[in-house]
């Protein structure tokens, strides 16, 4: 090859070629987050919120329970269910890990979990708790009827004054931050409605601080705009009871 | 500060033994206190007033409770021999399978190991297919954590050794050593490793505690 041509095929080709792999590679390494999940579940309420709280865009997916999608079969091969936060193509299942998962790539913004570890293992135990207590009693209430129903009201009512408990006089959870154990609960007052309707009873007469702090928590963009409406949920409830056979 | 480290736990808890586990690992000193929990001490009560029970982690007074936040707790405060994965998505793995083991696994074993002779295909069926599961992410690792072992290896302590003295002592079989080959090689690793099998409890007592439970049920009948 001629000498002279080599500087010029480096500055004409080489060059701008490599350049433009590297800008390509750049845009492609953009975050693609997807997220499988069914618009009344709690669960999935979660990591919008996350998602919300960390200014992350993401493209939601609505999964339809009766005829699951081949993404989510493949996506959660174990549980086979919502939410999947979908990252790069890697998927990550169980909403608290989830949102533990979206607080430590998305690192420099809105922390979600505080950074000591002791109030980490604080934050970590009530959200565990929540998942334990409040879904399954919860459901009781709108699942049963009669005498039934009132064990599983005490019951419910029970795991929201210790959590209310667990609040105190804080404006959140975690104390003046927004985070982690608000994030398990919050999701669960699109519910209240449908609880407090099939059950007879009144979530704020019961608890007046943690609907306070629901009140607090509403306001906050992330919370506002992940969370159904409770009328549409309680519609929700009603068409499941009929389903299922209980009136 | 010197650091005070205690541990409240019963000698045959495999919740009680992963804590002593994450301790030793990281090079821990810590007091243990034997709990009898049919007499509970006013110490637990205090320290975990909400769920009373153990195993509780006691670090400069402070308590922390549920074995595997407690496993998380010692790996980000004593930063040596991790437990858990630096990439986000690996550490994610692992709270899923740890989990899976806890909340899915052991459960379906438990209810074979001590399932009426009527409903025992049906449970083996279950235990199984959760065992397939979990054997799959093994991958031709030597730990589930990879070289060392981690979070998975420790929460699964509960198969390695609690199901296998269970399911001697009763006398089924659902780990199946030709089904189950892969897992079989892992737990023979994992009590292979000195620093498991110190803080085991002594396989003979807890055998003799499991054939009590497996004559009591069938004399119940």
């Amino acid at each position: 090859m001629d000498n002279s041509l080599t500087p010029l095929v480096l500055k004409r080709l080489l060059v701008p070629t490599l350049l433009h792999l590297g800008f390509r590679k750049t845009l492609t390494m953009a975050d693609e987050v997807v997220l499988l999940d069914f618009w009344p579940s709690p669960f999935g309420m979660r990591v919008r919120i996350a998602l919300a709280e960390k200014g992350i865009k993401y493209e939601y997916k609505e999964e339809d329970l009766r005829n699951k999608s081949p993404l989510l079969l493949k996506m959660n091969p174990v549980h086979k269910q919502i939410p999947v936060l979908i990252h790069n193509g890697k998927p990550v299942n169980e909403s608290l890990i989830a949102v533990q998962y979206i607080d430590e790539v998305w690192k420099d913004k809105s922390p979600i979990l505080p950074s000591d570890p002791y109030q980490r293992a604080l934050a970590r135990f009530w959200a565990d708790y929540i998942d334990k207590k409040i879904y399954v009693s919860g459901k009781k209430v709108w699942q049963t009827k009669g005498e039934e129903q009132e064990e599983a009201k005490k019951e419910f009512i029970g795991h929201l004054k210790m959590l209310e408990g667990e609040l105190g006089d804080k404006a959140f959870f975690g104390g003046e931050c927004f985070g982690f154990v608000d994030v398990a609960l919050v999701p669960f007052y699109s519910w209240f409605y449908a609880y407090e309707t099939c059950g007879s009873f009144s979530i704020e007469a019961e608890c007046p601080k943690l609907m306070a702090w629901v009140k607090r928590c509403m306001q906050r963009d992330s919370v506002a705009k992940s969370l159904p409406d409770q009328h549409k949920v309680y519609d929700f409830v009603l068409q499941l009871k009929k389903k299922f056979g209980i009136e | 500060m010197a650091e005070e480290v205690k541990v409240f736990g019963v000698w045959g808890s495999p919740f009680s033994c992963r804590v002593k586990i994450a301790l030793k690992i990281k090079g821990i000193e810590y007091e243990y206190i034997e709990e009898d929990l049919q007499n509970k001490s006013s110490l637990l009560l205090k320290y975990n007033p909400v769920h009373k029970k153990i195993p509780v982690l006691l670090h400069n007074g402070k308590p922390i409770v549920e074995s595997l936040l407690i496993i998380e707790y010692i790996d980000e405060t004593w930063k040596d021999n991790p437990l858990l994965p630096q990439d986000p998505h690996e550490r994610a793995q692992a709270r899923f399978w740890a989990k899976f083991v806890d909340e899915k696994c052991l459960p379906s074993l438990w209810k074979a190991c001590w399932a009426e002779e009527v409903e025992r295909e049906t449970a083996m069926g279950e235990a199984w297919k959760n065992l397939e599961l979990f054997e799959r992410e093994l991958e031709g690792k030597r730990f589930f954590g990879g070289e060392a072992i981690g979070l998975v290896d420790i929460a699964a302590i509960r198969i390695a050794f609690w199901i296998n003295v269970a399911q001697e002592a009763i006398g089924v079989e659902i780990l199946n050593k030709e089904k189950f080959f892969i897992l079989w090689n892992w737990i023979d690793e994992l009590l292979g490793c000195s620093i498991i099998k110190e803080n085991l409890p002594p396989r003979e007592k807890l055998s003799a505690y499991y054939r009590t439970r497996a004559a009591a049920a069938k004399g119940s009948k």
